[in-house]
């Protein structure tokens, strides 16, 4: 990638700009949004595995009864870290590279509104990771309090790592926090003229809708830890019954940060979606104006449902109640992006490049994940699925086969732009169809499971359980094993040799700003914006 | 149209097979042995079905499109984008499926939350690792903790049959009995859980939670904990068996004989002594607060 | 549109947002209790002493049964018990209970009753007049007392409520001793 982009810096610049610098003092001080988006991928990248191979440790250890490979305290360090990278370490940065990559390029502006605010948002990550990792290093157990971190586990009962966890956790949502920013003023104050809101493309509707969210969820969370971190040691008792404090407080705060945050990792994906179906259907997406309504509304609902995970904590009847139905109501928002990505296909005209493959994966199972939800919402069956691996299953067919899904997708779809290589169809094939598999014969068992009765965060299961445990076990490491394919293909694309020469459009129903751009694009880009009609 | 058809079969084929699947009992909801788990269980095959049918129509329509209008097979793409009747119409029919959805859940959840009437009571403390049951009328009290050898844990020894969902003192009930349960903790927030009886209650240090059982067939019932709670999480079962009433009525005087941490409250309140001095101090502290 | 001069305004006021929510954040604090005093969740309502109305009436055409229940928290050496299991009150109708403390832990110690009632939709009805929980309690080494409680339930309870359950959980104070009266009128030495 470094050679494309530099080829290329110094024919299409215009005067006054440069071509990047070079060695590692370019990544560490580039303002460049191109750059920095790619600084953010990589980094995601790096992280699946880190949280991945966490993760086949868990599959191991619960492969058979018994202890099989490390003890219940490592196994909840696991569990904990696993959720806490995947979440905050692949999927937001993942989409925040997207983001930065894609946004200034979609809406014709030269780079973010704030480049210097975006390098400091992303190096925070690395910083901020490093002490979560150093955790697993120090004497004494690292956050072993699921990635939920619910007190009175993690504050009166959690271990000295806890400080680190909510420094580290500080740093993520400052870098989360100022990346939004960055995103709002630009998508407000640098949209080439003549592109209207309502003209926008819908992945950078999708993520100012993001943006917002993250700007009034992540001091919450920033809140939440700071609290902790009283109640340890300041004798505060925000979260302590002894000192008149209430540990549900917690969960209360938690979830309402917590649940929007689920809308913040899936929503960019459903605007990377709502991009590449149309392209792949040869067809304009069907019901731009819904989309974009059905998307504020998912984001609206999502403050008003935090207390679906806590329905068995002792509510009163009626508050029960009011979450069940708001819960219920947000399916009716995403049920019509599912139909409206339906009808963007009906009718259209076809083919099957591998972006298109896992946003069709993605669509399927996006939607079972979704069913698994609504059943969920339901307050007397909660009672039997939460804390069961139901639960797991469900968040992970709309994380994994949801959010992850939707960055191959992103990755494969816009790759080829980035650094004019085309990456290896056959490859791509292999990768999604070992991906869905893998996927699930790895979580469709766990719904039964959860009903059968298995608790979710135990290292260790009664006999019935273990048929089911190890499918599970299989298929997480077909899964894993299949992102090294994946791995290849993006190395292969940014450092292989170059093949044919990539068109501007590269895909054929492509549409969009990026698409007028050269493959792969400049360093700079869109110095002059262009005029909208 | 025919391979359509054949496809669209092969598709509701395999949902009929997942469904069988759900018909294998170590793989679905039990059925349970309570009024409120029957209806847990019904609540949930009804959500189930409404989502089999929704999927069944979404991914037919999708499964088609992809097949019909492939550009290999010459499929030149149409060029609408809107239509407000449909988008009208597939706004209004799920949110009707989820009213119907929303009913039965809400009144299952009133049974759940109708505690009244208990014929006895329960109170049930999470500890780090085990729970104690403290029978409040009958004055018995016991931990239970589980009852697994380490040694089957470190696959020094054969797994029993109940590996890990056994315990030494099972929490014993009569059937056709509505017990109530009163459900706090002692250290960390941790969850008592049983799925046949159709219950989960989240134990909270510092509060104390209600909820109610009732089971109409003998027999043991196992569950675990539902709150991560530290280390051993995995490791405090639950055993509820459920005897008759005259085993449940005999099983009570041996234990209150054999209880050494008997709560003394018989004797308290039996001093007559002490309630007289009670008393006496009752008034006047009423009288100085009266005259304050 | 690249000038940092363009984006001031928006930047100032983005991040006046996003301090709003950090302050928010803690604003939920106070929002909770609140909202949990006004529906009477947990019995929220009654964490201070209510004075009874003088001509209250009492209803005697129904009884609620409540139930008393003690929990001593973590490895605090403390035998903390009620003297009565339960008591059959009238609605209107002053009752007076005592709980048994007794402090085995070896040494003085400062501790606090949490009160905790259930169901949730009644809590907000049993009120206390004096109640051991409105204060912290100091014991001496091995003191024992009797620690009263003064309570009613409010008439205008639901006719569907039968049965309430009050339950204390005692914890150390040690670390939150406060600066208040440390022992509660009526409250017994043995």
């Amino acid at each position: 990638m470094n050679e494309a982009l530099s080829h290329h810096g110094d024919a299409h610049a215009d005067s006054g700009a440069h071509g990047p610098d070079k060695g590692f003092k370019r990544w560490l001080f580039t303002t460049n949004h191109k750059d920095i988006g790619t600084l953010y991928l990589t980094f995601s990248l790096i992280m699946l595995f880190v949280g991945g191979f966490m993760a086949l440790v868990i599959r191991l250890e619960l492969f058979e009864p018994g202890k099989v490979l490390i003890n219940p305290e490592l196994f909840n360090q696991m569990t904990t870290m696993h959720g806490l990278i995947m979440v905050f370490g692949v999927i937001m940065p993942a989409m925040a590279g997207l983001a930065n990559w894609l946004i200034p390029m979609m809406i014709g502006a030269p780079d973010m509104a704030l480049p210097r605010l975006n390098n400091w948002s992303f190096w925070l990550l690395p910083f901020a990771f490093s002490m979560l990792g150093s955790t697993l290093l120090m004497s004494g157990p690292a956050p072993d309090f699921g990635w939920t971190f619910y007190a009175p586990l993690s504050t009166t009962y959690g271990p000295k790592s806890t400080d680190f966890f909510i420094f580290s956790i500080h740093m993520m949502g400052a870098s989360s926090i100022m990346a939004a920013l960055n995103i709002v003023v630009t998508i407000f104050n640098m949209r080439a003229p003549g592109m209207t809101l309502m003209k926008m493309p819908i992945f950078v509707w999708n993520w100012l809708v993001t943006a917002f969210l993250l700007l009034a969820v992540m001091p919450v969370l920033a809140g939440c830890v700071t609290m902790m971190l009283m109640d340890r040691h300041f004798h505060t008792s925000f979260f302590n019954a002894a000192g008149g404090g209430d540990p549900i407080l917690f969960q209360h705060v938690f979830w309402f940060f917590g649940h929007p945050e689920v809308y913040i990792l899936i929503l960019p994906g459903f605007g990377v979606i709502s991009e590449i179906i149309p392209t792949f259907s040869r067809k304009k997406l069907f019901g731009y104006t819904s989309m974009v309504y059905a998307t504020i509304m998912i984001a609206f609902l999502g403050f008003l449902v935090w207390m679906h995970h806590m329905f068995t904590t002792g509510a009163p009847f009626a508050a029960q109640l009011f979450f069940m139905y708001v819960t219920m109501l947000v399916a009716v928002p995403t049920g019509i992006k599912v139909f409206n990505w339906v009808a963007t296909i009906f009718k259209g005209s076809i083919t099957f490049e591998t972006p298109m493959l896992f946003a069709l994966g993605f669509l399927i199972m996006f939607t079972i994940g979704g069913f698994s939800g609504l059943m969920l919402a339901l307050v007397p069956s909660d009672y039997q699925y939460r804390d069961s691996y139901f639960v797991v299953a469900h968040f992970h067919y709309v994380l994994v086969s949801g959010s992850l899904f939707t960055i191959f997708a992103a990755v494969y779809y816009w790759l080829p732009k980035w650094t004019g290589n085309m990456y290896s169809e056959k490859l791509g094939q292999w990768h999604f169809w070992l991906s869905v598999i893998g996927m699930n014969v790895a979580f469709l068992p766990m719904h039964f499971l959860g009903l059968a009765g298995m608790p979710r965060r135990i290292p260790d299961y009664a006999l019935q359980f273990t048929d089911f445990n190890q499918i599970c076990t299989v298929g997480a490491f077909i899964f894993g094993f299949a992102q090294l394919i994946f791995l290849y293909i993006v190395y292969q694309a940014c450092f292989g040799p170059r093949k044919q020469a990539l068109t501007n459009q590269v895909w054929e129903g492509a549409h969009g700003l990026e698409w007028t751009l050269p493959s792969p694009v400049p360093y700079h880009t869109f110095e002059t914006a262009p005029q909208i009609v | 149209m025919q391979r359509f058809i054949a496809r669209l079969i092969l598709f509701i084929g395999s949902c009929c097979l997942s469904l069988a699947a759900f018909a294998i009992p170590a793989l679905n909801m039990p059925y349970g042995v309570s009024p409120i788990s029957h209806q847990i269980y019904n609540l949930h095959m009804a959500a189930f079905y409404v989502c089999c049918v929704i999927g069944a129509v979404v991914f037919s329509v999708l499964i088609y499109s992809l097949i019909r209008f492939r550009k290999s097979k010459g499929a030149k793409a149409a060029h609408f984008h809107e239509h407000l009747g449909i988008e009208i119409l597939w706004t209004a029919i799920p949110t009707l499926i989820l009213i119907v959805l929303a009913i039965p859940a809400t009144w299952v959840l009133a049974n759940i939350h109708n505690t009244e009437q208990s014929q006895l009571t329960i109170k049930v403390t999470g500890y780090q690792w085990r729970w104690k049951y403290e029978y409040l009328d009958q004055g018995i009290s016991f931990f239970s903790n589980l009852s697994t050898p380490l040694d089957q844990i470190n696959n020094k020894a054969p797994k029993d049959e109940w590996y890990l969902l056994e315990v030494d003192n099972p929490l014993v009930v009569p059937v056709n009995t509505k017990v109530k349960l009163l459900v706090t903790a002692q250290d960390v927030i941790h969850a008592w859980w049983v799925p046949s009886l159709g219950v989960k209650q989240d134990a909270v240090p510092g509060f104390i939670n209600e909820n109610w059982i009732y089971i109409t067939t003998p027999g043991e019932y196992r569950g675990q904990c539902g709150e991560l709670c530290g280390v051993n999480h995995g490791f405090m079962p639950i055993l509820v068996k459920a005897v008759s009433q005259t085993e449940f009525d005999q099983w009570v005087k041996q234990h209150q004989k054999r209880a050494e941490h008997l709560l003394k409250i018989e004797s308290l309140t039996l001093n007559k002594a002490r309630a007289a001095t009670h008393v006496a101090h009752a008034r006047n502290t009423v009288e100085l607060n009266a005259h304050e | 549109m690249n000038n940092p001069k363009e984006h001031k305004r928006l930047v100032l006021v983005l991040v006046a947002g996003v301090i709003f929510m950090f302050g928010f954040c803690y604003m939920l604090v106070p929002f909770y209790k609140l909202v949990c005093k006004q529906i009477g969740f947990n019995g929220q309502s009654v964490q201070t002493a209510t004075v009874p109305s003088a001509n209250m009436p009492v209803d005697h055409t129904r009884t609620i049964k409540v139930d008393f229940v003690t929990v001593v928290h973590g490895d605090l050496n403390f035998q903390f018990l009620p003297l009565q299991r339960h008591i059959e009150v009238h609605p209107g109708e002053t009752k007076l209970i005592y709980f048994y403390a007794q402090n085995q832990t070896g040494h003085e110690i400062t501790v606090q009753a949490i009160p905790s009632i259930t169901p949730s939709d009644a809590a907000r009805f049993l009120k206390k007049t004096e109640c051991f929980c409105f204060t912290q309690q100091y014991f001496f080494n091995n003191e024992r007392a009797d620690m009263p409680v003064y309570f009613y339930v409010d008439p205008s309870v639901p006719k569907n409520i039968h049965e309430m359950t009050l339950a204390y959980t005692l914890y150390d104070q040690t670390g939150f001793i406060k600066k208040q009266e440390h022992f509660t009128k009526g409250r017994i030495d043995l």
